[in-house]
């Protein structure tokens, strides 16, 4: 069969040659695939190397901004932490910050160190998830169960801090719900060494791993200017040379204090990207090093602004110091005030470096007790534009490579 | 890539001024926020504000949204734009907004100008009812064509309080067993 | 006289079918061969890769090294056709109705749902939203877990409760035996799910 219709074909009395259309056959890779990740990705083969692919994403669609228009101020917090369930602090911190312009009052120190401390901790979770599901999906399931395993000491530390394993709501507006309890710091520093030992594990058996480099290197790379035309974000954006972090840019509650550095790689391929992760981790360590050493030497006062903390029942104040002995100590219940909070009118945005980008909110208020017009922005929906111009030329089975690698979380690009 | 404003822009007033100076050809007005840094134009230079933009050194989009005024009848479309690969302006976020009427909204697309937003501008597309002039592929991303016939985030589709049930037949099961 | 002895010592014995046959049918529901295939089945429930919703971190770390759930024998595997148990974690959305039904209706007879999460049971905290489904009316549910999101405990909790029900009841071995499962409702959505997801809508075409 001839393809085009002049170069060097032989044209016999009676033949009629016309061109014929590339074999091309269409994979829908559906919302039930060995992996985790509830979307369908529509792939047109030709041979075995993608031509053209198509994201077909919206099986998690939970409206979670049409119903933020219709709940209170206060409710919308455990909403919005649905969309990145993992990363908790971080995905429900812009919003608190847009409404505190609004309100136009600012966190006292310690909470301000306090919700640095869980983002980190939140971080370090959602990049071990990261890695594990990464790993699941080359094959490799040792790190599956390894980084699993590590993730619960993380979140263990979650779970003494605020209560809960994933669902936090720890930041609030005014500050943070709770104070770190006493022997808090010391379990941290223990969880912190331990990381440390185990992420030069990692790296020998994981990354250093001839399997892996093999299927990784070269394959999925974006170079610097494509990247930033495509707008990607987060650990992706810097695994490309993009020296990038709403931390350092644009630093937000205790940041501007704490020491850290951000690790930026050249290649942009999947090998890449997976290296930037474990990086990460490292730097995340040392700031939660940091935190619990200011936290520690500096007095247990303003963890709410006084705004709330005044209007609180002297029930609250006799908890917090610890003088009901069957009651914990430094817990506190909710503020009354919240209940019933009117927000001034105005409009906001803040954005927050979340575990897998920057993540943005536009809030919009008329003086009401719910919100006129909640707008968020995920970093893993900044990144789905990534299958369109990423993926083809690549062969079908690189596909899990740079799907992995890019760390999505559906239920996030969704909302 | 580009050149940048004329001096380095230490805050967001001096950005402001700077961009008001660059842009003054498109008629641009600024509203009151927080956070960033909002600059209005008619509808009919968005195109050419944005190209103007994208020459200052801003070159990708973070968010594409609308917001339903149903008082005064108009849509507003904001596009927030920050910068990657110039350093003095990736600390600011301006967004570059637009009002269009409610009973025909139609707005040119900036998929030419900032290929991030060719994702975006089909979400706001369907959720709103917006269409997106010159948009390469406007199709629906996230609903269902049941869902999005609804316009969900319009301000007059208000909420039920219980969502649907779906019509189920208990007994039909029995006379189609096929094991 | 011989023949008669062995029949009252319930022995069947080649070359009368009919009576074999009953005596063979009644070994089996009352019998151990009833209990060893309830056993059997309870202790390899394995649930398919369908992650729903936000619940799935939970399953992750269920299965993971710190709450082991290997150890009731449930292995989470890929394919619909050689699993028989799937777990709906979190909300059912419109789109993902129409998989959720495809993929019980692909996998084999006696098959178990477990509904976790606030979500799965009547909306949680999406209970209002335009886009979601009550998964009750989609699939068969054995089990309903509570929580948002239930702790990894609760999740091996209602494996075991899942073991307790199909070795209590014997419902392994009742659907060997009759070919239908009488303790549950069966359901059947009348409408179109797939309708739903405008099919033809998505792709180039």
């Amino acid at each position: 069969m001839s393809e085009g219709s002049a170069s060097g074909v032989p044209h016999l009395p009676g033949m009629e040659v016309r061109p014929v259309e590339r074999n091309v056959y269409e994979v829908q890779i559906g919302p039930s695939h060995p992996g985790s990740g509830h979307m369908r990705i529509i792939v047109e083969l030709d041979g075995d190397v993608m031509v053209r692919v198509d994201p077909d994403i919206g099986f998690v669609h939970r409206t979670m901004e049409k119903l933020a228009e219709g709940r209170g101020w206060i409710k919308n917090i455990p909403l919005f932490e649905r969309m990145a369930i993992l990363d908790a602090c971080n995905t429900t911190l812009p919003y608190v910050e847009a409404v505190e312009k609004l309100l136009d009052i600012e966190p006292p120190e310690r909470a301000k160190y306090l919700r640095a401390l869980l983002c980190e901790i939140n971080r370090i979770a959602s990049h071990l998830y990261g890695i594990g599901i990464f790993a699941v999906f080359l094959g490799h399931s040792t790190i599956y169960m390894w980084a699993f395993g590590d993730r619960e000491v993380f979140v263990q530390l979650a779970e003494d801090l605020t209560g809960a394993r994933l669902t936090h709501s720890y930041p609030v507006f005014g500050g943070v719900r709770r104070d770190i309890p006493d022997d808090f710091p010391q379990n941290a520093r223990k969880a912190v060494r331990y990381m440390r030992y185990r992420l030069d594990e990692y790296a020998k058996i994981y990354l250093n791993n001839p399997n892996i480099r093999k299927r990784l290197e070269g394959v999925g790379v974006i170079s610097k200017t494509k990247a930033a035309e495509l707008g990607i974000v987060g650990p992706n954006a810097r695994a490309s040379g993009i020296k990038y972090d709403v931390r350092l840019v644009e630093p937000y509650e205790a940041y501007p204090e704490l020491d850290f550095e951000i690790p930026v790689f050249e290649e942009g391929d999947s090998l890449a990207r997976a290296w930037q992760r474990v990086e990460e981790i490292k730097q995340s360590l040392n700031i939660i090093e940091q935190a619990v050493d200011w936290l520690e030497k500096h007095p247990r006062e303003g963890f709410m602004h006084d705004k709330f903390w005044k209007t609180a029942p002297k029930l609250y104040k006799d908890v917090y110091e610890g003088n009901i002995p069957y009651a914990g100590k430094y817990r506190v219940k909710l503020m009354p005030l919240f209940a019933t909070l009117k927000v001034p009118p105005g409009k906001a945005a803040a954005r927050v470096e979340a575990g897998r980008g920057e993540i943005f909110y536009y809030v919009e208020s008329d003086g009401k007790e719910v919100p006129y017009r909640v707008r968020v922005i995920t970093p893993s929906f900044r990144n789905v534009i990534a299958f369109k111009y990423v993926m083809p030329g690549h062969r079908l089975m690189d596909l899990p490579a740079i799907y992995g690698s890019f760390d999505y979380f559906p239920p996030e690009w969704d909302r | 890539m580009g050149g940048g404003v004329r001096e380095v822009p230490a805050t967001a007033e001096e950005l402001q001024k700077s961009l008001l100076e660059a842009l003054k050809d498109y008629k641009p007005q600024v509203e009151p926020v927080k956070g960033y840094i909002d600059i209005v134009v008619p509808v009919e230079h968005l195109v050419e504000a944005a190209v103007k933009l994208k020459e200052l050194g801003f070159d990708h989009v973070i968010s594409v949204g609308a917001v339903d005024y149903i008082a005064k009848k108009q849509f507003k479309v904001m596009y927030h734009v920050t910068s990657y690969l110039n350093e003095d302006l990736s600390k600011f976020m301006v967004s570059l907004s637009t009002y269009i009427s409610r009973d025909n909204p139609h707005c040119p697309s900036l998929t030419r100008v900032w290929l991030s937003a060719e994702l975006q501008e089909r979400e706001t597309y369907e959720m709103f009812g917006i269409t997106f002039d010159g948009h390469p592929d406007l199709r629906l991303l996230l609903l269902t064509p049941v869902v999005a016939a609804l316009k969900p985030l319009r301000k007059d589709f208000v909420v039920k309080e219980e969502s649907d049930n779906i019509e189920t037949d208990y007994e039909a099961f029995e006379s189609s067993k096929w094991w | 006289m011989a023949q008669a002895k062995q029949e009252q010592e319930g022995k069947a014995y080649i070359g009368n079918l009919e009576v074999a046959a009953q005596l063979a049918k009644e070994s089996l529901i009352k019998g151990t061969i009833a209990k060893a295939v309830d056993w059997a089945t309870a202790f390899s429930l394995w649930p398919v890769h369908l992650m729903t919703s936000c619940c799935g971190c939970e399953i992750g770390a269920a299965w993971g090294p710190r709450f082991d759930n290997e150890r009731y024998g449930s292995l989470p595997w890929v394919g619909p056709r050689q699993t028989n148990l799937i777990i709906i974690e979190g909300t059912v959305t419109k789109k993902m109705a129409c998989t959720v039904r495809i993929t019980w209706e692909q996998m084999p007879f006696p098959k178990f749902v477990i509904a976790m999460g606030a979500c799965a049971l009547d909306g949680g905290i999406f209970y209002n939203s335009y886009n979601i489904v009550r998964p009750w009316q989609v699939v068969p549910v054995d089990i309903y877990i509570p929580g948002c999101p239930p702790r990894p405990e609760a999740v091996a909790r209602s494996i075991v409760e899942l073991q307790k029900m199909i070795r209590n009841r014997g419902v392994a071995s009742k659907w060997l035996i009759e070919g239908v499962r009488k303790d549950l409702k069966y359901v059947l959505p009348k409408e179109d799910l797939c309708g739903w997801r405008g099919e033809g809508g998505a792709s180039y075409s």
